[in-house]
């Protein structure tokens, strides 16, 4: 047969496509001349910061872009027949069936009062026209290849009674269920946990195998690109700008932004002390404030000149199979690169932990919320109460100047334990000492002063500021209260703060609809630090930013820090920027602490167990890493009614490393072990195995 | 657009009554009784003799711009908006305290609003009316009482939404009193709902004065009431001289419509603006 020796025809070739939605402003361009083909068994990376038009591309291959959004150029062809121009009940055919979609919210995609076993074979019956035992056979099938434990009681399950993880699954087995040719997936892992999203993303690797199915993969996250994708394209403001074999991109970026997105990233192991992070400067550009006769990304390029300004660049082949939109592609040495003035400031002192006094002393808290039982004996108040043990336990040293990271999964303490610190919730028991004072007490019983020296930085920077009030009011209004500065000087006060988070004074007057996101968590930092606090506690502070502000806001965090000397407990998931951001790490699960230490103690082995999973979860933004493949199974335990004994022995992949597979894991509660004195670890495998296992990353 | 326009147009000839008439609204002329719309009474004369327009727009004065406390003494701000503005208040209070603080009081204050919510609107306006007597600063009270439960519900629903953001956490780990976070944090961010909630209110109140003026609970004669006007004026419909039911009944809708209209068009501008 000929036809062998002849490469693949691509299954999806896009060519110049252009979309534009009608909006206030007139007609605005989302997407601008893109290109890319998708061929069968490989997956194309579509990779991004957010408003780049990842989604619209998808959206627009699909038609789905609404009543004001229209393709104004190119050409769509899938398995060489042209999708744009269709009409939609062609496109209906095709929706479902040869392309198919996950998205980000696996709650959001499935319908909450149908069952699983409904929407699967629905889907199956609608496209096949199967009879219904058929289709119900072959979904339970399909559940199995998406390793789904117990598929036939799944499809009689609602999506409320699967976790996160398990309704992902479900959307990924409904999009295989009719072998599509294509496969886009949204940011499908974007909302899971980490150690969740690690075995999501092993699935979409074995899926690639067993199916022949084109995958397009839509996500902001480099190290989720690295280990999945084959190919990668990277789009800025609408426009592709690189595209290449995700090995080649890694190793030789050609654009300046795709560097400075790798310089944006702390990759695992990478510390304060020895590196910092460089943000590209300036913003994104709205779609309607977008240059056409010049290269896009110019403004923020450290290496524009005069004909990038006043001149589009095309995408060209540099290498063979990869191309960049930039006229001086190849040329760059990103090596070379150095960082402007304003970036380029000290990398942050070593501090030793030890010897500094304690600012806040938390021993064996407890903080329980009450579950309502629904039995008739409580409603008479004779039912035996029933408690959540969100933190069961917890006893930890900050040391005055030193930032203490705490990670873990959702649902494992973390935000309930800076709840009770800052004092939204009660501690059930526990000595909780701030200052030396006692601060077991909700905060409307706490001393000014007391509240004065302990502030909050929040998560979502949507909501972290009052949309009724000005940028300067909301900044002021800590300074008024805890009468930081005299009544006059509030003004004064509000500049200098403003200043201080690298925001210019005409940010005074502004409401906080008229602010990006970085610029609202910077508003946010500013107001936290306005009572010149001894101790923030930031709630994830830079989860919900994109990589190049997550840069920016982090290098600000330090840098005041630094010029305070402010203690700081640092609440986030992502374990490089943890590893990157603080001095002691605490390892939280289940409302216990399981390993506490220095952040470099905490990254090399002896690890706990846990930690070691959660290592080998995180993506990794570099394909040429190879890191050590353990995976937890099943779900974090309810905290309702914790496991007895160790309260990770359910899940802990190392057990097997004692006599009789771990019997007393199930017994006995474990003790702490000391490696050194900072670094400990709560878990029966002794220090001496602990030791000798191998490093969960190798070679970067 | 439409309900700018109407709302505005019985607002200014309201404040501007007296001189867009020569007769006031007491003026009698015997020799005129249920005149049909003449060059010197556009819209015609009722049962007594009196001018049908000057009624009309005297009676909106009562209901859109001043309040009589007593004979001398009145409040810029008629019936209705005063009626609504204090069912605001208490409202507004309540569904704060309900939806921001929740637990027993949450559970307190709604059960009481909700045995007030279970009675027919214009039966609990007769009680209220018929327990204190029909005077204009009662109607106020009767419009406000009747008015607060919708009022709180809406409140306390917006409340338990706005409340779950983090600057209102951010407010609390400053050490904010409850009266702080309620009333600078958590009522500013109501606001928008709130004032089209308002506006259909005061339509609603409109309505209300009007039945109960009907119902000869409203302002006492010869007060240039619309629904007492409406009442005294059906008697004569038959007879030939539909006037004087007919102009009170077209502004009490036509005013109602209005507002309405402008509620709608505030909520779509207030959605685009978001």
């Amino acid at each position: 047969m000929q036809m062998r020796f002849h490469p693949l025809p691509p299954i999806l070739k896009v060519e110049n496509l252009s979309i534009s939605y009608a909006t206030r402003y007139g007609e605005v361009e989302a997407v601008r001349q893109v290109s890319f083909e998708v061929s069968r068994a490989m997956t194309l990376g579509l990779v991004g910061e957010s408003g780049c038009g990842k989604t619209t591309v998808a959206f627009g291959i699909l038609d789905f872009l609404g009543p004001n959004g229209r393709i104004v150029d190119g050409s769509i062809k899938f398995q060489g027949r042209e999708l744009v121009g269709r009409s939609e009940k062609e496109l209906r055919i095709l929706r479902g069936d040869q392309i198919t979609m996950v998205y980000q919210d696996p709650m959001q995609a499935l319908n909450p009062s149908l069952t699983i076993g409904e929407q699967l074979a629905e889907v199956l019956m609608v496209h096949r026209n199967v009879s219904h035992t058929e289709a119900w056979r072959r979904s339970i099938e399909m559940l199995g290849q998406v390793y789904m434990p117990d598929a036939p009681n799944v499809m009689k399950r609602y999506p409320h009674q699967l976790s996160g993880g398990q309704q992902q699954r479900v959307v990924i087995a409904m999009a295989l269920l009719n072998n599509p040719a294509l496969l886009i997936m949204d940011e499908p892992t974007t909302a899971l946990d980490v150690t969740v999203e690690a075995a999501v993303l092993d699935l979409i690797e074995d899926l690639k195998r067993d199916f022949d199915t084109g995958i397009i993969y839509i996500t902001h996250n480099l190290g989720v690109v690295a280990r999945v994708c084959d190919q990668v394209a990277v789009m800025y403001a609408g426009e592709l700008i690189e595209r290449a074999p995700v090995k080649e991109l890694f190793a030789h970026p050609l654009h300046p932004y795709t560097q400075g997105l790798m310089r944006c990233v702390p990759r695992l192991g990478i510390t304060k002390e020895e590196s910092r992070l460089y943000p590209i400067r300036g913003r994104v550009p709205a779609p309607k404030d977008r240059p056409w006769g010049a290269c896009i990304f110019a403004p923020r390029c450290d290496y524009a000149t005069e004909q990038c300004r006043n001149e589009r660049p095309m995408l060209r082949e540099i290498a063979p199979g990869h191309s960049a939109r930039c006229f001086y592609a190849g040329e760059i040495d990103p090596s070379a690169w150095q960082p402007s003035e304003e970036l380029d400031l000290p990398v942050a002192e070593l501090r030793a932990a030890a010897g500094h006094e304690a600012v806040l002393e938390i021993e064996n808290l407890k903080t329980y919320y009450e579950q309502p039982s629904r039995s008739v004996f409580s409603l008479f108040g004779l039912g035996k109460k029933q408690y959540v043990k969100a933190v069961d336990g917890v006893s930890l040293r900050v040391p005055r100047g030193i930032t203490v990271g705490v990670v873990g999964e959702s649902g494992c303490g973390k935000s309930t334990l800076v709840k009770t610190i800052i004092g939204l919730e009660s501690p059930t028991v526990g000595v909780l000492q701030f200052l030396g004072f006692d601060i077991s007490v909700p905060v409307t019983r706490r001393d000014v002063k007391l509240i004065q020296e302990l502030q909050m930085v929040f998560q979502n920077p949507d909501s972290t500021m009052n949309p009724a009030y000005t940028v300067g009011q909301q900044i002021a209004r800590p300074l008024q209260r805890f009468k930081t500065v005299p009544p006059d000087h509030v003004y004064d006060e509000v500049i200098r703060l403003l200043r201080a988070v690298q925001l210019d004074p005409s940010y005074y007057d502004r409401f906080p609809s008229q602010l990006s996101g970085g610029e609202k968590q910077r508003v946010g930092i500013a107001r936290a630090f306005a009572s010149r606090p001894e101790l923030v506690l930031c709630d994830e502070p830079v989860s919900a930013l994109d990589v190049s502000v997550q840069a920016a806001v982090l290098n600000l965090l330090l840098d005041i820090q630094r010029r305070y000397g402010t203690t700081m407990l640092f609440i986030a998931h992502d374990l490089s920027v943890v590893r990157f951001f603080s001095d002691l790490v605490a390892v939280m699960y289940l409302g216990h602490i399981v390993e506490f230490g220095p952040a470099e103690a905490i990254y090399a082995p002896p690890y706990h167990p846990y930690t070691e999973a959660l290592l080998s979860a995180v993506p990794i933004p570099d394909p040429s890493a190879t890191q050590k493949r353990i995976r937890l199974e099943g779900n974090v335990p309810s905290a309702l009614n914790p496991p007895t004994g160790c309260v990770f022995h359910t899940r802990c992949p190392r057990r097997s490393m004692l006599p009789d597979q771990g019997k007393v894991c199930e017994m006995e509660t474990p003790q702490w072990r000391y490696n050194t004195d900072q670094h400990r670890i709560l878990c029966h495998i002794p220090l001496e195995e602990l030791r000798k296992m191998e490093p969960v990353v190798t070679s970067f | 657009m439409v309900g700018l326009a109407i709302v505005s147009f019985w607002v200014m000839v309201a404040i501007l009554a007296p001189f867009l008439t020569p007769f006031g609204p007491f003026d009698q002329d015997y020799k005129l009784q249920n005149a049909p719309p003449s060059a010197a009474h556009p819209l015609g004369t009722d049962h007594l003799g009196r001018d049908i327009w000057a009624r009309l727009i005297y009676g909106a004065r009562l209901v859109l711009v001043m309040l009589p406390i007593n004979e001398s003494l009145w409040l810029p701000g008629g019936i209705a908006l005063w009626g609504v503005f204090l069912g605001l208040v208490t409202g507004s209070v309540l569904g704060l305290l309900g939806g921001y603080l929740g637990g027993w009081i949450d559970e307190v204050v709604m059960r009481l609003l909700d045995a007030m919510m279970a009675f027919p609107v214009i039966l609990l306006y007769m009680i209220i009316i018929a327990a204190i007597g029909p005077s204009a600063l009662n109607i106020v009270m009767a419009i406000a009482i009747v008015g607060t439960p919708g009022i709180a519900r809406l409140v306390r629903s917006l409340t338990l939404d706005i409340r779950t953001h983090d600057y209102i956490r951010a407010a609390e780990t400053r050490g904010e009193s409850i009266w702080y976070i309620m009333f600078h944090e958590i009522l500013p961010n109501a606001r928008g709902p709130l004032i089209v909630d308002a506006m259909l209110r005061v339509g609603y109140a409109i309505f209300a004065m009007g039945t109960l003026g009907f119902l000869g609970l409203g302002l006492p004669p010869p007060s240039p009431d619309w629904g007492s006007m409406v009442a005294k004026g059906r008697q004569y419909i038959m007879a030939g001289s539909p006037w004087a039911a007919l102009w009170p009944s077209v502004a009490i809708a036509s005013l109602v419509v209005g507002l309405n209209l402008f509620a709608d068009g505030l909520r779509e501008e207030l959605a685009r603006y978001r």
